[in-house]
């Protein structure tokens, strides 16, 4: 791993860094398929580098680190260059300071690899309308997550008031194995759902998005229930034929899918880190159509319950 | 509802009736046919019956399926296409494909979450093993070959649906146990009746098992759930054979029930010939006679003959590669767009094309052989194929086979496709090469173009899965010289670890029952009717020629193409 450290930079001299790099490199070929911008604060930046290059192993990108430092400072930009062989990717982490902080775009905009996708990412505080935000009008994608925020509930509730398609959210992201794990319960079909009950650990966003799909697709109320966790627990479905199909989860790692007349069966359904989180929502950059209607039935039972 | 009850609660007696006899026969058996035996006659029930036929009537196509869901949207492309409630029954577990490939790839598919809840595993061979034994060799297989890495909780989801049934293939009272360990994995893990068999093992098995299969119900569907039956290649050895053996596999399974593999098929590189081809617009239009001057295809091993010289010898190269790994990759390359790509659209086509391939009016001077003489390989010391451990000392089958194949159609019409396969080459690797016209004219001077070869698109199939494009460039300086350059997009570099083993996807392709990447029968014996003239040719004229270990085969292979002007590229 190569790291060059440039203060009070520009631009356009990180770009020829870049490229010199390569060429030092002997690899002067991009094969890098997309531009991750992610804006994040000091303390969470290793994290999300992290997560970052992991998911680049997946998805070669140039990952662009945003982090905005002491607004009262002078205007400068530092840049730390990192081109390596053990990411295929490169990276570049950019602190702004002063005035600058508010025009990251700017830096952003000449950065970018060509016409190739671009993705934005909150891991940590959200802007409140991230298509309006002066990074988030460049990407294509924009990914959140409710749950850094101070109140994940309410995070994911107010998501559908500045949903554009291309927005999408790790509490989101987190549902598809349970998901895929319910849908293919529901492949034997197990006739109508009267009702039921999400419950997972306090505060977690994922439980109420999946309580508003559920009743989505089924046409049922199904309510959500707080329980020790760690992150989701249970699901439990009422049936109109009678019995429960349940999938439990305590330990998150095994699941166990039970429904009447059938055997119980255990099934993988492992929490997943921020690179693989990260790496599935790079694997499709179209709209997340069902997301968008996920939240928007969140936000209509929340509204119903007078929140 | 009520018909289908019959077949269900029919069955039932009469193959608990012939289990007591044969479960005493092996150890791990008895503990199995005493469960089975206490739990059928207690609980078959008829709600339980009921249900059965219920889930087995349910347990329709995927297409079905997905539009009954109300969970699944085609929108939500991040649910997986998930297989439904089945088991895999593994015959041969104890084989090279099934340790280094098979369970590995299981594994991977529900590292991946592909499996579905419930999904069961039953190995049968003749080992004196109970279900811990089978579970333990998966195990290591995982541990070793799998691609993903290794999780607690996915080993314990996919270990609680391992069984192992001991026998042999002509042991009647064995495949009753299988077929009484199968319904009780129905009662115990809601599979549905739905059984894929694959029949990793030496084809000359392949009539017993099958009578088998036939014999005890099992290659019999009840309404509502399948059966499938999967077998590897080689499909014969010449058109009668395959015949013969399609005979034996129709007989008892329906042609849409047969998987025939070919691992090549499930490559993402030959995939992706087809997003090549027919996604872009950039190639399309100069995929014809107008600008293609020859397409060469190869596959070069580095490897020689190995532990499989008793099924290799007497087979050849030809039978063993260009018979359906490459015809196959010049049928993707050389056919006409598909109207959709489902399995008819796709096979329909690449039929097509295979009955217009020709071969050459002088079998002599159109095709090569050769067979490896001892040398050195990649710097050791190597010996010949006459002298590998236990292949005749006079034997005349090739380790080496070049044909010169066209295809007799308006968009290839005079465009040679040279194929080309052999053990012990220099190095290991399968490609595909478009090799362009060269410009009609070049307003260089001669001098200056002098090294400038022709244009060429490469579809690298493995190792460094991915495309090359070569074109000419200008050399830096003040002279205008024109050089070959190579452009390349590495599979390993786009999309690193997506790139699943092609038995992941062959493997869920079979459980979701989607045959677009598996030849059909017709194709097997097109492929032949294409071969069968070569290889008698050559048994007919003598000994194939000798080549030094480590180099690029036969003189003759070389000449073939020399007399068209043309010359192998150098890999």
């Amino acid at each position: 791993m190569t790291t060059f450290n440039l203060t009070e930079t520009t631009a356009s001299k990180i770009s020829s860094t870049l490229t010199r790099l390569r060429h030092q490199m002997g690899a002067p070929a991009v094969g890098m398929v997309l531009t991750l911008v992610t804006v994040v604060d000091e303390a969470g930046q290793y994290d999300a580098l992290r997560a970052a290059t992991d998911a680049a192993r997946e998805h070669p990108s140039r990952i662009l680190v945003v982090i905005k430092r002491d607004s009262a400072e002078g205007d400068r930009l530092d840049a730390e260059v990192r081109v390596g062989e053990s990411s295929p990717g490169e990276v570049v982490l950019l602190r702004l300071y002063g005035e600058l902080t508010g025009h990251a775009d700017s830096v952003i905009r000449p950065l970018l690899l060509t016409d190739t996708p671009v993705v934005a990412w909150w891991p940590g505080e959200a802007p409140a309308l991230p298509a309006k935000d002066p990074i988030g009008a460049l990407a294509g994608r924009r990914i959140t997550d409710a749950k850094a925020a101070s109140d994940g509930i309410a995070a994911i509730r107010s998501r559908a008031e500045s949903y554009v398609p291309g927005d999408t959210d790790m509490a989101w992201t987190r549902l598809t194995p349970w998901r895929s794990l319910l849908a293919a319960a529901f492949d034997l079909p197990v006739g109508q759902v009267e009702g039921g009950v999400v419950e997972g650990a306090s505060g977690n966003p994922s439980g109420p998005l999946l309580a508003a799909w559920l009743s989505d697709r089924l046409d049922a109320p199904i309510d959500v229930a707080e329980s020790g966790g760690p992150g989701l627990t249970r699901v439990r479905l009422r049936l109109k034929d009678g019995g429960e199909l349940v999938v439990s989860r305590t330990d998150a790692r095994l699941a166990t899918l039970s429904r009447p007349g059938q055997p119980d069966r255990r099934v993988a359904l492992a929490r997943r880190p921020t690179s693989e989180l990260l790496a599935e929502e790079l694997r499709r950059l179209d709209p997340d159509e069902v997301y968008g209607t996920s939240i928007r039935r969140l936000a209509a039972i929340s509204g119903r319950e007078g929140r | 509802m009520t018909e289908q009850q019959a077949p269900g609660t029919g069955a039932t007696p009469g193959e608990t009736a012939g289990a007591p006899e044969t479960g005493t026969g092996t150890e791990t058996g008895t503990g199995i046919n005493a469960e089975t035996n206490a739990e059928i006659g207690a609980d078959v029930s008829v709600e339980t019956a009921i249900l059965a036929a219920a889930q087995a009537a349910t347990a329709a196509t995927t297409e079905q399926l997905v539009a009954a869901n109300p969970l699944r949207d085609p929108r939500d492309k991040r649910l997986p296409r998930v297989a439904g409630p089945c088991v895999l029954v593994l015959f041969g577990v104890t084989g090279d494909l099934a340790k280094r490939k098979l369970l590995p790839a299981i594994y991977d598919l529900g590292n991946r979450g592909l499996l579905p809840p419930g999904f069961s595993l039953v190995g049968f061979a003749r080992r004196d093993w109970a279900h811990e034994d089978f579970a333990q060799v998966t195990y290591e297989a995982v541990k070793e070959h799998a691609r993903t890495p290794f999780r607690e909780e996915v080993w314990k989801q996919l270990s609680e649906g391992i069984h192992f049934c001991p026998g042999e293939f002509h042991d009647d009272g064995a495949f009753d146990v299988l077929s009484m360990m199968l319904k009780e994995i129905d009662e115990t893990r809601g599979t549905g009746g739905n059984y894929a068999f694959y029949l990793a093992v030496p084809p000359k098995f392949f009539p017993t098992v099958i009578e088998q299969l036939k014999r005890t119900g099992l290659a019999q569907a009840p309404d509502g759930s399948w059966r499938r039956v999967v077998i590897e290649k080689p499909f014969g050895h010449d058109l009668k054979s395959a015949r013969e053996l399609n005979a034996i596999t129709s007989a008892v399974f329906p042609e849409k029930s047969v998987f025939r593999i070919d691992h090549y098929l499930g490559k993402e590189t030959v995939q992706n010939i087809l997003a090549l081809r027919f996604a872009n617009t950039l190639y399309e239009p100069i995929w014809n006679r107008g600008y293609v001057d020859h397409v060469q295809i190869t596959m070069a091993e580095d490897i020689g003959v190995g532990g499989r010289a008793g099924y290799y010898d007497g087979i050849g190269a030809a039978r063993d590669v260009i018979q359906n790994h490459l015809l196959q990759l010049l049928a993707l390359v050389a056919m006409e767009d598909p109207t959709s790509f489902d399995a008819d659209a796709l096979r329909r086509e690449k039929e097509k094309v295979l009955r217009a391939v020709r071969l050459p009016a002088d079998l002599a001077t159109g095709t090569a052989r050769g067979q490896y003489l001892g040398g050195w390989q990649g710097g050791e010391p190597v010996v010949g194929y006459l002298e590998e451990q236990g292949i005749s000392p006079d034997s005349a089958t090739e380790t080496y086979a070049a044909v010169r194949l066209e295809v007799a159609n308006r968009r290839w019409a005079g465009v040679p496709f040279y194929l080309r396969t052999g053990k012990r080459l220099s190095r290991r690797m399968t490609e595909v090469a478009i090799v362009f016209q060269r410009a009609p004219h070049l307003p260089f001077s001669t001098d200056d173009t002098e090294i400038l070869g022709q244009n060429a698109l490469v579809i690298r199939v493995q190792p460094d899965e991915g495309i090359t494009v070569r074109f000419g460039s200008k050399v830096p300086g003040s002279a205008m010289e024109v050089r070959d350059v190579n452009m390349d997009f590495a599979y390993g570099e786009s999309f690193m670890e997506s790139s699943p083993e092609a038995y992941e996807r062959l493997l869920l392709d079979v459980l979701i029952g989607d045959p677009p990447l598996f030849p059909h029968q017709r194709e097997v014996e097109l492929s032949w009717t294409i071969l069968d003239p070569v290889e008698e040719f050559w048994a007919s004229n003598g000994k194939p020629e000798g080549y030094a270990s480590g180099t690029w085969g036969p003189a003759s292979a070389d000449e073939m193409l020399a007399r068209d002007g043309r010359a192998w590229r150098r890999l």
